[in-house]
Formats: structure tokens, C-alpha cells, sequence
């Protein structure tokens, strides 16, 4: 068989799986569609909440993200782990208990005020839309090398599926195909890493495959680790283990990617679909085990991919690179530069080409001789690394790396569209409910039918589906990128402590909470904005990235609203006294109103 | 900020009670989050790298920061579940199978 067939077969295979659930769960009411009637089991919330979690981004790049700056990826790895602690212990069983539709509500009620609730609204459909550009870019991009289509019908096909079974189906429709989605990805992720890792350290668990030894040529063995803080070295890269982000810089970030975890909408809705806050709790702990699963293994998959990568290339004549490596740059992602004319790869710290972190540009294509690279125009740059490689590549060629069969790249690619598909379904609910509950019930029609409702929800997924579909095709440039961190810086400095303070204080008060996610999420997006787009420089505040500057932002929040509502009236009694009802978990009961 | 305002219901004590230990539990699962995380993999790791006896083949400070503060915050929301659950039960705010 052909690997052509195999990727038919498993693509299509899972979206018939897909489709098949979402015809089976087809929502009809508000309650089926923004929160599946309250009765998911907590079980299956955790799958399902992993694979909203885990986006295109988390599958396809985090283990090249690892690989290529080692230790200092650890605060992508702790940032969007810890993040489901604050969540699980600070956010989730009280809005639960609250026992509303979505996020927004609990800030409109709980801050008796429509101009709250407007905030929300915006912050909310602000973090979603930048998320789901991502996604649709990834469904293009996979879709695109598979079946050898422009990007553009990638994204409208991933756009279709998703609009059939999340504009339709509603919340429902989405828990099921994303436990579906789940058990893809996971396999997907850990199969490859098996074998790799019994390869590279005879540990069948890839996950200890981190803490293992490798063998040597000569029979000895040294720690995995070791050997690549070595091999790094040799070539003049910082030692794998130890990075280069200041402690301050580190500590931000890692604080500002857990805030953020914890504010981010799209995960907080779907604790609404347990029955109880007793259910709230178990089904985190799924949770985090399904996402734990798959963020020990990037560590590993990180570390063996550096590895693999160094050992096949440095010092290899061109003429013997392994077939991956020339597959890879036929598809633009691989380049090689002949510095010193000696026919031999050399692969060392710094750019290959001219500027910063500069892609590479091909010649155009010229039929390409056997033992003779792609040629580039780009002004090259002074040192003498000739090896230019997409940190993207690691993850999808990881399989080719290792020789694996040709079921298992199908697989992966499989995998690659299902954390694709369901974070872009997940954030395109919260997207919908922001327009037709929050938006249109809420401020503009109160006397809305529950019916006009569910099709205000439809009509406003599919209008953001279109949006996103043409950002995911013309993707502005490096725009997209730079918008993670406002999303996280976003997501830290509003929702999060807003929240945290509307459950833990009964004196924040509506003129607080407003001053407060006002001054919070001004500092945090005036300072994203100015370091990246406005100045060139990166003389940044006390070494603090625009990544990290969620969580000042965040302290700014708590202080500034705590200012306020010292020196305004405390909230009216019917608020005090939601908030004492919210604090303890009995009668949960199901969503109303 | 946690003043009682007048007039509150009669069952207003077994509420407080129930909410004190409910902070107290919360803040315990953080402090220790807090320390595995942020304490071990970021401001400590340089000292548990040179200090500690290394994990397998990981210094410590950067396995912990790669996946041993992951492992820790798993056991915290187990251990969140365990200790919220008894405190429901023993204060009669259990949620009798409700799942």
C-alpha cells in the first residue's frame, strides 16, 4: 500500500468518525448547545477537555520549540500544566456553582454591570479569534502536504467539518467528537516516541526515555542528557539543560502562560458540562492525567529529536543525508548551504542566512540533480552553520526519522488534524455564545426565544468560521505568532484575576473590577503592542518579555480594582449574598439563565 | 474584605466554618504548587541542578521544571479532590451521587 492510501484512510476514517457523532449528538436547545445539558461524565469532560486544550500549536510545534531551546521551554511545559492547578482549585467549581452559560455571565451578575459584561464579551471573542487563526492555518498546512492541495482548500475543508459538527451539534456534538479526538491524538503523539525512544535509550516508555542513557558507537552508555549537553556545546549552542532566559524573564512567563491557562474561556466552559462541583473536581484530575500523558512525552520527543538531528547531520557528506532530511527540504522546510565548499554538512549556533531568524528563499525550482541541495538566494550570514531546519518539521518528521511505517506518519497526520480541529470547534463556541448569549440576550434583546437563540449561535459561528478561515489563508504574516501573547497576556490579566476576585471577595465591587481589568488589560496589550509592532529594540522593563507581561499586568489588576472598590460603595446585598451561595457546593442543580 | 454583612441566615456559622477550611485547603495545594513549579523549576533550579543527586540521567532542577512539576501538580488535584470531598462530607454539603 502507498502512503497516499494510507493518509486517505486514516484522515478519512476520522472525519467519518467525527461526522458520525456529530449526527448522533445534534443539539436543539440553548442548554444542549452551550453546555451538552449539563451531563457529561467526568470521565469523558477530561478527554474532551484535553483535546480542546491541546491545540495545532501544542501538537505540531512544542516538542521543536523544546528541542531548539532546551531547558527554556520548560515554561511552556509547567506554564500550561500549572495553569489547570490555579484553574481546578481557584476558578472552575464556583462558576460551576454559579451555574450560568458562560464566563461573561458570571462577570455581568457578579459585577451588576452590562459594561462588564461588554468587556468580557470583547476580551473573550479577542483571545478566541486569535487561537482559531492558528488552528485553520494548521488544518491547511497538514492538509496541504498530505494531499498535495493548495493551502486554501485545506482550510475550507477543516472549516466545513468543523462548522458541521460544532455549529450544528452545539456543545454536544463537540464533547463527543473531541473524546474522539483525543484517543487519535494520543496515539498519534506516543506510538513514534516509543519507538524512537527504544532506539535511541532502550526505554519503552518514552517518558523515561529523558532520564535514560544513550549508547554510545563504542558500547559505553552516558546519560541522555549528558550527551546532548555535549553535543550542544561542541557546536557552540548553550547547554541544552541549562537555557538562556533570565530568572526574572523565566518566572513571568512561566507565572503570566498559568494565569492565562486558568482565564482562558474555551477550557472554563467546559467544566460546565459536569453535573455537580463534585464532578468539577474528579474531572479535573482527568484531565490534567490525559494532558500529562502527552506533556511528558514532548520533553522526550524534544531531547531525542535535537539528538537525532545532530548526530545524522553535523559532519554528514551531502551526498549520504538520510531521505527525510531531502524530503523535507522539498517541501521548503529543510536548506542547506554549501559555506566552504567541502560537500559536508556543518551545523553550528547562529543563522545560516543574513538577519534574523530569516527563512529561506529558493531558487526557482530547477530540476535538482540527485546529490545536489535546493539553492537559495538569501544573503548569507557571517558564521559558518550551513543548516537551516523549521522547528515545525520535528514532531511530523520524527516518524520518517526513526523509519517507522508508513501507517504510523498516516497516523500522526491524523493527529495533527484532530488537535487542529478540536481547540478550532472549542474557542468557535465561546465565540458563538459571546454573540448570541452574552451579546444578544443579554444586552441587546432580553426577550429573546430560546430558539431565535440557537440560531443566533449558529449564524454567529459560521459568520466567525468565514473570518477565520480567510486569516487562515492569508495569515497576516508573523502577526499571528506575536498574538499568542497577547491571547495568554490577555486571558492573565482579565478574566483571571476578575474572576478570582468576584469569587474571593465579597467587597470588589462593579467600579473595582472595571478599573481594575481596564488598567490590567491597558498595561498588558499597550506594552505587547509597543515592543512588537512599534519599536525595533528589545530594551524591555527589568528584562521582562511581552510574553511574561500578563502576570504584571495581573498584579495591576488585583490593585488597582482593590483601590477602587475601597473608596466606592460596597456591592448591594443580593451580589453578597450570590457570592456566599456560590462558595459552597451543594445543590449544583443544572444550568438556568 | 470577607466582612459579614448584617442580617445574614441563620445557618450563616456551619457557612463560615465550611469556607475558612476551604481557604485553608486551597492555599495549601497552592503553596506546594507554587514550590514545585515556580519555587523548583525556576527560581531554585540553578542550586537543586548542583545540589541534589541527579534524576536518572536529569539534573534535578531541570527535570523538575521539565516533568517532574507536571507529575506534582497531578497529585495536588487528587489530593485537592480527596481533602474537598472529606471537608463537603464532614460539613453536610456532600453531593450525594451527583457525578
Amino acid at each position: 500500500m502507498s502512503q497516499d492510501l494510507w493518509n486517505y484512510i486514516f484522515i478519512g476514517g476520522s472525519f467519518a468518525l467525527y461526522i458520525g457523532i456529530a449526527v448522533r449528538s445534534r443539539a436543539a436547545t440553548t442548554k444542549e448547545y452551550y453546555v451538552a445539558s449539563g451531563g457529561v461524565s467526568p470521565f469523558a469532560n477530561g478527554m474532551a477537555t484535553a483535546a480542546d486544550w491541546m491545540s495545532a500549536a501544542t501538537f505540531i510545534s512544542m516538542a521543536g520549540i523544546i528541542a531548539a531551546s532546551g531547558y527554556d521551554a520548560s515554561r511552556f511545559l509547567m506554564g500550561w500544566t500549572g495553569g489547570f492547578v490555579l484553574l481546578t482549585t481557584l476558578i472552575v467549581p464556583y462558576l460551576r456553582k454559579f451555574n450560568k452559560f458562560t464566563v461573561t455571565d458570571f462577570l455581568g451578575d457578579r459585577f451588576y454591570s452590562n459594561f462588564a459584561r461588554a468587556v468580557g464579551v470583547i476580551c473573550a471573542v479577542f483571545i478566541c479569534m486569535t487561537y482559531i487563526m492558528g488552528q485553520m492555518r494548521g488544518v491547511g498546512l497538514v492538509f496541504s502536504r498530505l494531499f498535495d492541495i493548495e493551502i486554501w482548500t485545506g482550510v475550507i475543508i477543516g472549516a466545513g467539518i468543523v462548522f458541521f459538527y460544532a455549529g450544528l451539534g452545539g456543545m454536544k456534538g463537540i464533547t463527543y467528537t473531541q473524546v474522539a479526538q483525543y484517543c487519535v491524538m494520543v496515539f498519534a503523539y506516543t506510538i513514534p516516541a516509543v519507538f524512537i525512544s527504544m532506539a535511541l535509550t532502550g526505554n519503552v516508555i518514552p517518558q523515561f526515555g529523558l532520564i535514560g542513557n544513550f549508547t554510545e558507537a563504542t558500547g559505553e552508555t552516558v546519560p541522555l542528557l549528558t550527551k546532548l549537553n555535549q553535543l550542544n556545546t561542541d557546536l557552540g549552542f548553550p547547554d541544552y539543560t541549562v537555557g538562556k532566559l533570565g530568572t526574572l524573564d523565566m518566572f513571568c512567563i512561566t507565572a503570566a502562560l498559568m494565569c492565562g491557562t486558568a482565564g482562558l474561556p474555551h477550557v472554563i466552559v467546559r467544566f460546565f458540562t459536569v453535573k455537580s462541583v463534585k464532578a468539577v473536581r474528579k474531572s479535573a484530575c482527568w484531565t490534567l492525567l490525559f494532558i500529562a500523558v502527552i506533556y511528558l512525552t514532548a520533553p522526550a520527543i524534544g531531547a531525542f529529536a535535537r539528538t537525532n538531528l545532530i548526530l545524522e547531520v553535523q559532519g554528514t557528506a551531502y551526498a549520504e543525508a538520510p531521505d527525510w532530511f531531502k524530503s523535507w527540504e522539498d517541501r521548503g522546510l529543510i536548506a542547506w548551504v554549501d559555506k566552504n565548499g567541502d560537500g559536508v554538512m556543518q551545523h553550528e549556533a547562529g543563522g545560516v542566512f543574513a538577519g534574523n531568524n530569516e527563512k529561506p528563499i529558493y531558487a526557482e525550482a530547477t530540476e535538482r540533480a540527485a546529490n545536489e541541495p535546493r539553492l537559495t538566494t538569501n544573503k548569507l550570514s557571517e558564521n559558518s552553520n550551513e543548516v537551516y531546519y523549521d522547528r515545525d518539521i520535528l514532531v511530523m518528521a520524527n516518524p520518517e526519522m526513526a523509519n517507522l511505517p508508513m501507517w504510523v506518519i498516516a497516523l500522526v497526520m491524523a493527529g495533527c488534524v484532530a488537535a487542529a480541529l478540536s481547540t478550532a470547534a472549542g474557542l468557535l463556541l465561546v465565540l458563538s455564545t459571546s454573540i448570541s448569549h452574552d451579546l444578544m440576550k443579554k444586552i441587546v434583546n432580553p426577550g429573546m426565544s430560546d430558539s431565535q437563540e440557537v440560531i443566533w449561535a449558529r449564524s454567529a459561528s459560521f459568520g466567525f468560521l468565514v473570518v477565520a478561515a480567510y486569516f487562515g489563508i492569508n495569515p497576516p504574516a508573523e502577526f499571528v505568532a506575536k498574538t499568542v501573547a497577547f491571547a495568554f497576556g490577555l486571558a492573565a490579566s482579565s478574566f483571571f484575576p476578575t474572576i478570582l476576585m468576584g469569587v474571593f471577595s465579597k467587597r470588589i465591587n462593579r467600579e473595582g473590577a472595571i478599573a481594575g481589568m481596564i488598567a490590567g488589560i491597558g498595561l498588558t496589550l499597550g506594552y505587547i503592542i509597543y515592543f512588537q509592532f512599534i519599536v525595533d529594540h528589545q530594551n524591555y522593563w527589568f528584562g521582562i518579555s511581552p510574553e511574561g507581561i500578563g502576570f504584571i499586568g495581573m498584579l495591576v489588576n488585583f490593585s488597582v480594582a482593590t483601590l477602587v472598590s475601597c473608596v466606592t460603595p460596597p456591592p448591594p446585598a443580593s451580589v453578597v449574598e450570590m457570592v456566599e451561595e456560590i462558595r459552597l457546593p451543594r445543590k449544583a442543580g443544572s444550568a438556568t439563565h | 474584605m470577607n466582612s459579614q454583612p448584617s442580617g445574614s441566615p441563620p445557618d450563616n456559622g456551619r457557612q463560615t466554618v465550611y469556607w475558612t477550611k476551604s481557604l485553608q485547603i486551597v492555599l495549601f495545594i497552592l503553596a506546594i504548587w507554587f514550590v514545585v513549579s515556580l519555587g523548583c523549576g525556576v527560581l531554585f533550579r540553578e542550586k537543586l541542578d548542583a545540589l541534589l543527586p541527579p534524576m536518572g540521567g536529569a539534573p534535578f532542577g531541570f527535570w523538575m521544571a521539565q516533568q517532574g512539576a507536571i507529575i506534582g501538580f497531578l497529585l495536588l488535584l487528587f489530593l485537592y479532590m480527596i481533602l474537598m470531598n472529606s471537608l463537603d462530607r464532614k460539613s453536610g454539603f456532600d453531593q450525594e451521587g451527583e457525578e
